[in-house]
């Protein structure tokens, strides 16, 4: 069972509302602030993207479902914040603390502008050999869990589970998200975008010509 | 690391999302863990110098130089490097090119990934429950509701975005553009054109 950011496929949502083009704005103030704290904060490198990520999923359901995205952006920020030790329970309650200086790793004004344009690179040079090629065949895991921890993350859709495709793309070896979120080590493999028939995908599809690709790391998949 | 925490530490926080902010700035402000004017210049990069111009003029050099293009198509990651153009969410670039037989569109299902270094931040429709929910089972209504009709026989290649590779698409050069500069071009070029859900707008 996954949980309920994994939402490809689902039924009800409504229609999309297209916007103008450009540099989007920001909607409100404190979406600014939101952002620019969320990337501050991760600026520290206390946590990986994939830790990120997960906080975000394991808000509760209903929250998730009611907050806007920078709300969940926040919410997730105020709990790794506690989990990683970095901000107490008492000063979120409090919602002030004791001055203190400078964190050693602290993500300074000078540094923004290189960061931003460097990135983070997810490519690792020693792993698994890969075992497939653009081309073949491969089959994904079902259902669609993280292997090492109950409810974990894992970026293989349930929609895509148990599912036929082709390779269309290999991209070398990637830190797995499965293990990084959970501080289990980057535990590189070889990462491919599978291709998969929407037919398959949805039993009855807009066109059965169409298709969905997905980027998978090697343990999903087994030859099919 | 805690994995469900049943009392999430957010509900401490007022509920109000502007206090909510404002009260973890404070938070961390004073505990030394983000300085202030590193806020201001990460808004600078993404309110004014990072959006879907950088892309655009990617996909306008890719119509105007087939030396580019290849480079595009054999390392994008490189070539738009090259233009200068990388970073944060754009790490692990891939272009893909509509063609008349294949239509591109790009989604993230599980989350909100997408290029930021060449279309800056996402809009809100990229980032809504209906999009990631709709775009692969039913990405030609989705479509639709941007206004684009795609022709008979145009097959679609939906990518969810699972990895930390960024897809760009590179749109189909529109017609009666022949003369036209790569500023000129880059101008028809819109965001939307460049995530699927549009098309190049038609020259002057």
């Amino acid at each position: 069972m996954t949980r309920i950011h994994d939402m490809g496929g689902r039924y009800g949502d409504g229609p999309v509302k297209p916007e103008p083009q450009g540099i989007v704005p920001f909607a409100e103030g404190w979406h600014r602030k939101a952002l620019a704290l969320t990337l501050a904060a991760g600026g520290l490198g206390v946590w990986s993207i994939d830790s990120a990520r997960h906080a975000r999923e394991r808000l509760r359901p209903k929250d998730y479902a009611r907050f806007s995205y920078y709300e969940k952006w926040i919410a997730a920020l105020a709990d790794l914040l506690v989990e990683t030790g970095l901000v107490t329970r008492e000063e979120l309650a409090a919602g002030n603390a004791e001055a203190a200086p400078a964190h050693e790793r602290l993500f300074r004004a000078e540094a923004v502008g290189p960061a931003l344009a460097r990135g983070t690179l997810y490519t690792r040079t020693d792993g698994p050999a890969p075992a497939f090629a653009p081309g073949d065949r491969v089959r994904t895991r079902l259902p669609a869990v993280n292997v090492f921890v109950p409810g974990g993350h894992t970026r293989l859709p349930a929609y895509a589970a148990g599912q036929t495709g082709r390779v269309i793309l290999s991209h070398g070896l990637h830190v797995f998200p499965d293990s990084n979120a959970h501080g289990l080590g980057e535990g590189p493999e070889p990462l491919y975008t599978v291709a998969f028939s929407a037919a398959d995908l949805w039993g009855a599809a807009e066109r059965d010509d169409d298709e969905v690709t997905l980027d998978l790391w090697q343990s999903y998949l087994d030859p099919a | 690391m805690p994995h469900d925490d049943p009392d999430h530490p957010h509900a401490l926080l007022p509920s109000d999302p502007a206090l909510r902010v404002r009260a973890l700035e404070t938070i961390l402000t004073r505990k030394g863990l983000i300085d202030p004017a590193a806020l201001d210049a990460i808004l600078d990069t993404y309110e004014r110098k990072v959006g879907p111009h950088l892309g655009a003029s990617v996909v306008a050099r890719a119509w105007k130089d087939s030396a580019f293009l290849a480079a595009l198509r054999s390392d994008a990651t490189a070539a738009i490097a090259a233009m200068g153009i990388s970073g944060r969410q754009g790490e692990h670039v891939v272009a893909v090119e509509n063609t008349p037989e294949t239509h591109n569109m790009v989604v993230c299902t599980l989350c909100s990934c997408y290029p930021w270094p060449l279309l800056g931040i996402p809009p809100a429709w990229y980032k809504s429950d209906a999009y990631r929910a709709r775009a692969v089972r039913e990405p030609r209504t989705v479509l639709a509701e941007f206004g684009v009709t795609l022709p008979d026989g145009q097959t679609m290649r939906v990518w969810d975005s699972t990895a930390e590779v960024r897809y760009l698409v590179i749109p189909m050069r529109p017609p009666g553009t022949e003369g036209l500069g790569e500023a000129e071009l880059a101008a028809l070029v819109t965001r939307d054109s460049m995530i699927g859900t549009g098309l190049p707008a038609a020259p002057a």
